[in-house]
């Protein structure tokens, strides 16, 4: 350290080695520290996020048997295979129709619940706290019980709609009623989550905002449209975004939905089986492709980017008008 | 570099470690064990083995071992995938797994994942098995021998005496037996039975049924069903395949059948409220009827011979992987539990038939009765057509191919498809299930 020192121009020695040092050492902490202090995240996602992403890539590039060894490269096969698959566009759709008939439901309904839950009510904090009970059961409880209450011949649904004289479904072999059914379970757990989601942007934005609205003569509905819903939009689109990660993933609530022998496939025509579940059906059993399966994993994602960007931009898109000022 | 940063980087590593640990830990056994203390042996299951006694008299004579069971009642298709899944990991599988004969085909593709029985004492126990079931167990090239044979899966008609009296029909199971010959008089009652009114279906669903049908008819023809002993894929053209099929579809166009999926939570209901009358019913089914049916159905069920001539639906096998950390005391706990005496113990319990020819005349088979099954001589019923059992070869996608056909069945029963397009599906199905 001293023979660097020591081959400056010895004209100004008066600053002392030791300040020189410190700037130095802090400069380089300035620079470098956030980096460190973002690291324990992108280290942790590296081994546990972007490893098992490309190795699922890798593995999608061959026709590997989950037992087998020495698996083949047979290059974009797989991707082929499955473009032209009907099975797996069917769970596309299946995806898709559960997606949207239980997302925007319990969107809107989170956040005619949060706009509730924000004024003033007796007991508030236990109104909020009730909201979330449902999302904390465990998901493969809701779902066996709602298998029940859904069933054909001994669930409750069916007979309560005996009783007020409608004939009873098959929810587990008819397409649409099965994603009903589905999309309630997913509502009943998500719904609360959103709307404490909701609720806490909504008491963020200032009471003064609604208190010269209210001066200029808005009632309760105009305030709500016009003041908390555009102020909110981040906060949608954060909710959007990840109803459409967990939406578009959906697969506890359809698998044990389905019960019995090769549940797996979301019934006998496979009405209700998503994505998740057809790509599980091929990598596991009975088929035990784990290279077919990792590229159906592979297109669920790009599926997934895709619909959030769509739903980001309708958001934008249907908010614009209010938010145009926005300067944010 | 700053001792702070220094400091920064080794609690990141170690959370990092601390977390890879956590995920592996996760994928369980019994790897942390201290060396010289007592070992624990896992022993992987599926449905009813009925080994709980033969554990503790295992662990009395072998104090240094301690013997975990999991996966008692799980359903076949929940616990195969996990199995393949432990196989394919490494890590995770018992020390003794169960392996059902439909998934063994498929496990013999890769035997490098088991250790060969035959470089460990068991060629000894060949005259021990029925000769297919010994055979069964074997590696194509007859080199390795993966699994040793527990039960066999020997076919009967289990019935409910209350819901048959209620129609009219006899409830003792010698007259029960003579109504139905065949499978075409088997309709005939479920007629009869449909036309009394008793609130209950003729049988469970089509599925199960078919699978009976379907394995009786290619076991007692050439002796293979959807693939042939060349391993081609032989569901269009196998007439055995195809009798099944029309035999089936008969008997869901008749009105018999309850529509109530295998395995399903409605099947189990439909056992609780004695919603079907009949059910067909290897032999480790009696251990299913009495778990989902209960204590209330006791008394109430009785056993018949099965329509048509005889036929064999499942039976399993215990095998060890080679991760198994204790493969000697593995072998050993597999060798006593697949004996004459563990397989006569097992089918006390639950009811699954020997596979031994030694179990099966011995008599505390032939005179068991099962009490469950109003005291029916379940030793003679099952026992007495074991040894004469025809097997049916399974191809190397017996699973996949089977569930495309079964579900082809499914989808006629609950009336999404009339019986050509259900054909149609099932063998397209099923070739596109073998291609994959």
């Amino acid at each position: 350290m001293s023979v660097q020192l020591d081959a400056r121009p010895p004209v100004a020695a008066v600053p002392p080695v030791r300040p020189d040092r410190t700037i130095r050492l802090s400069r380089i902490d300035t620079k470098w520290s956030p980096y460190l202090y973002i690291a324990p995240f992108f280290l942790l996602f590296a081994i546990f996020g972007a490893y098992p992403l490309a190795y699922t890539l890798w593995v999608s590039l061959h026709d590997w048997d989950l037992l087998g060894s020495n698996p083949a490269f047979v290059g974009a096969e797989n991707y082929t295979r499955l473009l032209a698959d009907p099975d797996f566009w069917h769970s596309v759709v299946n995806t898709l129709g559960i997606f949207v008939i239980s997302t925007v439901p319990q969107l809107l309904a989170a956040l005619w619940l949060a706009n509730m839950l924000n004024r003033q009510l007796r007991a508030r904090t236990g109104w909020r706290m009730a909201v979330l009970v449902p999302n904390v059961t465990s998901t493969a409880a809701v779902a066996i019980v709602f298998g029940v209450l859904f069933g054909r011949e001994f669930g409750m649904i069916n007979w309560l709609l005996d009783l007020v004289g409608l004939d009873g479904v098959d929810w587990k072999s008819n397409r649409v009623a099965s994603w009903v059914a589905i999309s309630t379970m997913v509502d009943w757990r998500w719904t609360g989550y959103n709307a404490l989601i909701f609720l806490a942007a909504m008491q963020a934005i200032p009471r003064d905002l609604y208190e010269s609205a209210a001066i200029d003569g808005a009632n309760r509905a105009r305030q709500f449209w016009s003041i908390t819903v555009p102020l909110l939009r981040p906060t949608i689109i954060f909710a959007v975004i990840i109803s459409t990660i967990g939406g578009l993933q959906l697969f506890t609530e359809p698998r044990l939905f389905h019960s019995g022998t090769n549940a797996i496939r979301g019934g006998p025509m496979r009405e209700s089986q998503t994505v998740t579940m057809y790509m599980f059906e091929n990598a596991f059993a009975p088929y035990y492709n784990f290279g077919y399966g990792s590229a159906v994993a592979w297109l669920l994602f790009l599926l997934i980017a895709v619909v959030a960007a769509v739903n980001v931009l309708i958001i934008r898109r249907l908010g614009g008008g209010a938010g145009k000022g926005d300067p944010r | 570099m700053g001792a702070n940063t220094f400091r920064r980087r080794a609690a990141v590593a170690l959370v990092a470690a601390t977390a890879l640990l956590a995920t592996t830990a996760c994928g369980g056994g019994d790897a942390e064990e201290a060396s010289d203390g007592p070992i624990t042996l896992t022993v992987d299951v599926f449905g009813q083995f009925g080994y709980d006694e033969l554990y503790k008299q295992y662990m009395a004579d072998n104090p240094g071992v301690k013997i975990v069971e999991r996966g008692t009642g799980s359903n076949l298709d929940e616990y195969s995938p996990k199995l393949t899944q432990w196989l394919a990991a490494g890590k995770g599988a018992g020390d003794v797994v169960a392996i059902e004969e439909g998934l063994l085909v498929e496990y013999k593709a890769n035997p490098g994942n088991f250790v060969n029985l035959l470089d460990h004492g068991a060629a000894d126990l060949k005259g021990n098995f029925l000769e297919w079931k010994w055979n069964a167990g074997l590696t194509a090239d007859g080199k390795q021998l993966i699994g040793l044979g527990t039960d066999v899966g020997g076919m009967a008609m289990c019935y409910r005496k209350d819901l048959f009296a209620k129609a009219g029909l006899p409830t003792e199971r010698d007259a029960v037996s003579k109504l139905w010959p065949t499978w075409q008089e088997y309709i005939a009652v479920g007629e009869k039975f449909t036309a009394a009114k008793t609130g209950a279906s003729f049988l469970d669903g089509a599925t199960n049924t078919f699978n009976t049908i379907v394995l009786q008819t290619a076991g007692n023809a050439q002796g293979y069903h959807y693939y042939d002993t060349s391993d081609n894929l032989v569901v269009d053209s196998n007439p055995a395949v195809r009798q099944a099929w029309d035999t089936t579809m008969d008997i869901i166009d008749s009105g018999l059948s309850g529509k109530y999926g295998s395995w399903s939570e409605e099947w189990v209901s439909a056992f609780k409220q004695a919603k079907f009358a009949t059910i067909a019913c290897p032999a480790w089914m009696t251990g299913v009827i009495e778990g989902n049916a209960g204590p209330a159905g006791k008394g109430q069920w009785d056993i018949a011979d099965v329509p048509g001539d005889g036929g064999n639906w499942g039976g399993s096998f215990l095998a060890v992987p080679k991760q198994s950390k204790h493969q000697a005391e593995a072998i050993k706990l597999a060798k006593f539990l697949t004996s004459t005496e563990g397989q006569i113990g097992a089918f006390k319990a639950k009811g699954p038939l020997p596979s031994s020819p030694q179990a099966l005349e011995d008599p505390a088979i032939a005179d068991a009765t099962n009490a469950y099954f109003s005291d029916a001589p379940v030793g003679k019923i099952f026992a007495a057509g074991a040894k004469s059992l025809k097997p049916v070869y399974m191809g190397p996608k017996n699973q996949a191919v089977r569930t495309e056909v079964e579900n082809a069945v499914r989808t006629v029963d609950l009336g999404q498809r009339n019986p050509d397009q259900g054909w149609t599906d099932a063998v397209n199905n099923a070739k596109k299930a073998a291609a994959k």
